[in-house]
């Protein structure tokens, strides 16, 4: 029997270009900042899972579990990297989960980091198709925002939308990150100011793609036997936390548009958690691209195929729509240092369920799921969390 | 990169890039590229190694402006999903066109081109491209 | 030099870029003011290479003699723009045609004429029963001096024969070959030399037309043959000018030398020059008639060969016609770009 799950602590950097900030740094400065966030001893912390994509890529460092232990004074605790792609975050999160639940440990904590801007853009672009088939993919000089240009006029093509309707995407993130000090970008974006940036792949415009930036986010798990040990004031549970993976590469999926890693993930958390798409009441989607967004609103089951878009117009989106989404600017505009989106995508759900939001606090919300996706969702990991009390 | 300067990694996969070498799954019947011993849609195994048919009409394209370090140099490019006759998709660069020039549903036929090179002094990467038919 | 077996064409294939500049947009760069040698020339595509060329040219020639792969045992491929200083374009090539690892291949450098010096050695391996069939390559993405005279006609192309000894499938018989060579240093480039160097008029009457006389006159005493026995006469092109005076020199008329002459719509391919010109007059020869091909390569020499059509001529066609037909013009700075003249790494 799985034993329950509760996350006791979150901390986080804010995501940008840090400068003076090394890969190491962020993630002890978000660790610390969670484990403070705890109120416990950080020798409580029994294992550590670092997701992070591309330390060996872009800072020549791997080992990052003893590296990060022996950083942040924790040295002796179970550590290791987690990762999978740009769903490293959220795999090391599962790792977590998976510990606290089985019992081998009782208290545990999650860091993604990532270091992007130590490299140059050609190089970072290079990191990260090593997400994608090197052979048959990154071969023939695909990048990441082309592969998903591929999806985008696709869905374009398929079910007559335009392209305007599916960018106001990242206007809705631009506007909900205004108020989260964490994020990258707090400034507004007008469809206009989307749609006459630069084109990086036609049709994806420079304002549609999730920025490059650094940053690191934690998280502290533990389960109901250390809460027996340890008296806490805990708010949030996790509920549930799956992973499921597709065809690795979009274009041999029989279906490109079908994101049929999000349905299965998506219904075993939902169900571990006992609920349905319609209790969610706040939705971070991984919206590296605006077309991911849509895509995953449909594949969720909160529009049909092809309309997605409209929850968007609608303001469906909002803290006071229908479904709140990337209500701290998600992807886009709080940021997306890869390997730190999928603690990041969590943490922005615990500030709602703990009532920390601000002015987009989206009003007694109890129920919040995330969705991180690696690659073109080859990997898609979604975590379910629960108000308790 | 360690592995873009690798050359037993080119020799290995020569067949597949050079001959346009996929595979038919005997469970299935899927035609994919390129040639593997397991069908990624059923799981089976035995895919029956197929020289692919040499054309075939683009599903989706994009137009690259900002390439990765080793294509530096040959932007725009257009990358295209083709999907060949007999069903097997392929993602290949197209070429002899121009951006405005490509359409979803265009006819399309293989040629042989080079991709790129591992360095400026190391070894050169060719593989199949595709022109308008 | 006659062949102790009938060996003779059994496939051709041509292929020219499809990228295209005009000598007048070379000239407003570089005002020369003089006449233009040719009116336009074939320009590669980024992704393009003597080697890639090459492939397109041998895929069609294989295709058109409908052999069976294995029984191809030569790789032959004249260029002097191999991608490569030291690795041979024939293995990537062999390899890409499934044609390995039984096979005789090797790159050969004999500037315009190594593709037809490779045609007679396929011919003479074939002749002696070594192999079934072989393929002969001419191919070049010419490299000129921007600014020189040069750069007005190094075009690039490929021309691929599948040469063998199968008489049901010959398309030609190669009747007489005569190759005729001497130390004459017209046209050179130097190891550590980016660009190669010309010795201007002396590439005309000592180079060029000594040679070309000197094998088509060779030729035609060896094999009792005269002009008139000829329908057709192609010759290396390196402009529009030299061949037809070359064949005023010889007593071929302008008719004879005409549907052979491409240079003024791709330039000088150099290596594939004259098997270009070849490769048209398959196209639009009919059984029961005489091709004579002279190319010419610097250093130099030439190599006249004399082909007769079968039965089975005019049967099958090359796709000479849709690539010459197929145009897009480029102006000076894509080109430049395109020949490599603009370093970006």
């Amino acid at each position: 029997m799985a034993k329950r799950v509760f996350v006791i602590g979150a901390g986080a950097a804010k995501v940008g270009e840090h400068w003076d900030r090394s890969l190491r740094d962020l993630a002890v400065e978000a660790l610390l900042a969670a484990i403070k966030d705890a109120g416990i001893d950080k020798r409580d912390v029994e294992a550590l899972y670092v997701g992070n994509m591309m330390s060996g890529e872009l800072q020549g460092q791997e080992h990052l579990g003893a590296l990060v232990a022996t950083w942040a004074g924790m040295v002796g605790v179970a550590a290791f990297k987690v990762e999978a792609a740009c769903a490293s975050g959220g795999a090391a999160l599962h790792q977590a989960y998976l510990a606290a639940a089985s019992g081998l440990y009782d208290c545990v904590a999650v860091v993604g980091v990532e270091k992007m801007t130590d490299a140059l853009p050609s190089d970072v672009t290079s990191a990260l198709l090593t997400a994608e088939d090197q052979e048959y993919v990154v071969f023939t000089g695909a990048t990441f925002v082309g592969l998903n240009a591929l999806v985008y006029r696709m869905y374009l093509t398929k079910y007559g939308v335009k392209q305007e309707d599916v960018a106001r995407f990242a206007v809705h993130c631009h506007k909900m990150a205004v108020n989260n000090p964490y994020a990258q970008f707090r400034r507004e974006a007008t469809l206009e100011d989307v749609m006459s940036s630069p084109l990086i792949a036609d049709p994806i415009r420079l304002l549609e793609c999730a920025p490059v930036g650094d940053g690191a986010a934690a998280l502290v798990l533990c389960n109901e036997d250390f809460l027996r040990r340890n008296s806490h004031d805990v708010l949030v549970e996790v509920a549930g936390s799956a992973v499921a993976t597709d065809v690795l590469s979009v274009h041999e999926r029989k279906d490109p548009l079908a994101m049929a890693g999000s349905r299965k993930a998506a219904e075993a958390a939902m169900k571990r958690a006992g609920i349905e798409a319609k209790d969610v009441d706040v939705l971070e989607v991984h919206d590296a691209f605006t077309i991911l967004g849509i895509l995953t609103l449909e594949a969720l089951g909160y529009a049909p195929p092809g309309k997605g878009w409209q929850l968007v117009a609608e303001g469906e989106l909002e803290p006071g729509g229908k479904i709140p989404t990337n209500t701290m600017g998600g992807l886009k505009a709080r940021g997306h240092p890869v390997g730190g989106t999928g603690i990041y995508q969590v943490f922005d759900i615990v500030r709602q369920l703990r009532g920390e939001a601000g002015p987009s606090q989206v009003e007694g919300a109890e129920i919040g799921l995330a969705q991180n996706l690696g690659g073109v969702a080859g990997t898609v990991v979604i975590h379910v969390l629960r108000r308790v009390r | 990169m360690v592995w873009a300067e690798s050359v037993p990694r080119v020799w290995r996969e020569r067949a597949k890039k050079y001959r346009l070498l996929g595979g038919k799954c005997p469970s299935c019947g899927s035609l994919v590229y390129p040639h593997r011993q397991v069908c990624p849609h059923c799981g089976r195994e035995g895919l029956q190694p197929i020289e692919l048919p040499r054309r075939g009409r683009v599903i989706s394209y994009t137009v690259i402006r900002h390439p990765p370090s080793d294509f530096a140099g040959k932007e725009p490019y257009v990358v295209a999903i083709v999907e060949l006759e007999g069903g097997a998709r392929v993602l290949a660069q197209l070429t002899d066109v121009r951006p405005e020039e490509v359409k979803e549903g265009m006819e399309v036929e293989a040629v042989f081109r080079r991709y790129r090179e591992q360095s400026p002094n190391g070894i050169i990467e060719y593989g199949i491209k595709f022109r308008p038919a | 030099m006659k062949f102790s077996m009938r060996v003779g064409i059994a496939g051709y294939g041509a292929y020219v870029p499809i990228y295209r500049i005009k000598a007048a947009e070379v000239a407003r760069i570089w005002g020369s003011g003089e006449e233009e040698p040719v009116k336009e020339k074939s320009v590669p595509s980024l992704d393009e290479d003597s080697l890639t060329m090459a492939y397109e040219a041998a895929r069609e020639a294989l295709e058109m003699a409908g052999v069976e792969r294995s029984e191809v045992g030569a790789v032959l491929v004249g260029s002097e723009s191999p991608p490569y200083a030291v690795k041979p374009s024939a293995t990537v090539i062999a390899e890409a045609l499934g044609l390995t690892p039984k096979v005789v291949a090797i790159d050969m450098e004999f500037a315009c004429k190594a593709g037809t010096t490779a045609m007679i050695l396929v011919a003479g391996l074939v002749a002696s029963g070594a192999i079934k069939h072989g393929l002969a390559i001419g191919t070049d993405n010419a490299q000129a001096r921007p600014g020189d005279e040069l750069e007005y006609t190094a075009g690039a192309g490929a021309a691929a024969y599948l040469v063998s000894g199968d008489s049901s499938k010959l398309l030609a018989v190669i009747e007489c070959a005569h190759s005729y060579v001497t130390d004459t240093p017209d046209f050179w480039r130097r190891e550590s030399e980016r660009y190669p160097r010309h010795a201007h008029r002396f590439t005309g009457a000592p180079a060029y037309f000594g040679h070309i006389v000197g094998a088509a006159k060779g030729l035609m005493e060896e094999a009792g043959l005269k002009p008139s026995d000829f329908d057709y006469v192609v010759f290396h092109q390196p402009n529009v000018k030299f061949p037809l005076r070359a064949a005023q020199m010889l007593g071929f008329k302008p008719e004879q030398v005409k549907p052979g002459l491409l240079c003024s719509e791709i330039g000088n391919t150099y290596a594939a020059s004259s098997l270009i010109g070849l490769a048209r007059v398959l196209d639009v020869a009919k059984p029961g008639q005489r091709v004579l091909v002279v190319s010419f390569g610097s250093g130099a020499g030439s190599d006249a060969i004399s082909l007769v059509t079968t039965e089975n001529a005019g049967g099958k066609k090359s796709s000479l016609e849709r690539m010459l037909s197929r145009k897009v013009y480029v102006d000076y700075g894509l080109y430049a770009k395109m020949k490599g003249v603009l370093q970006v790494v």
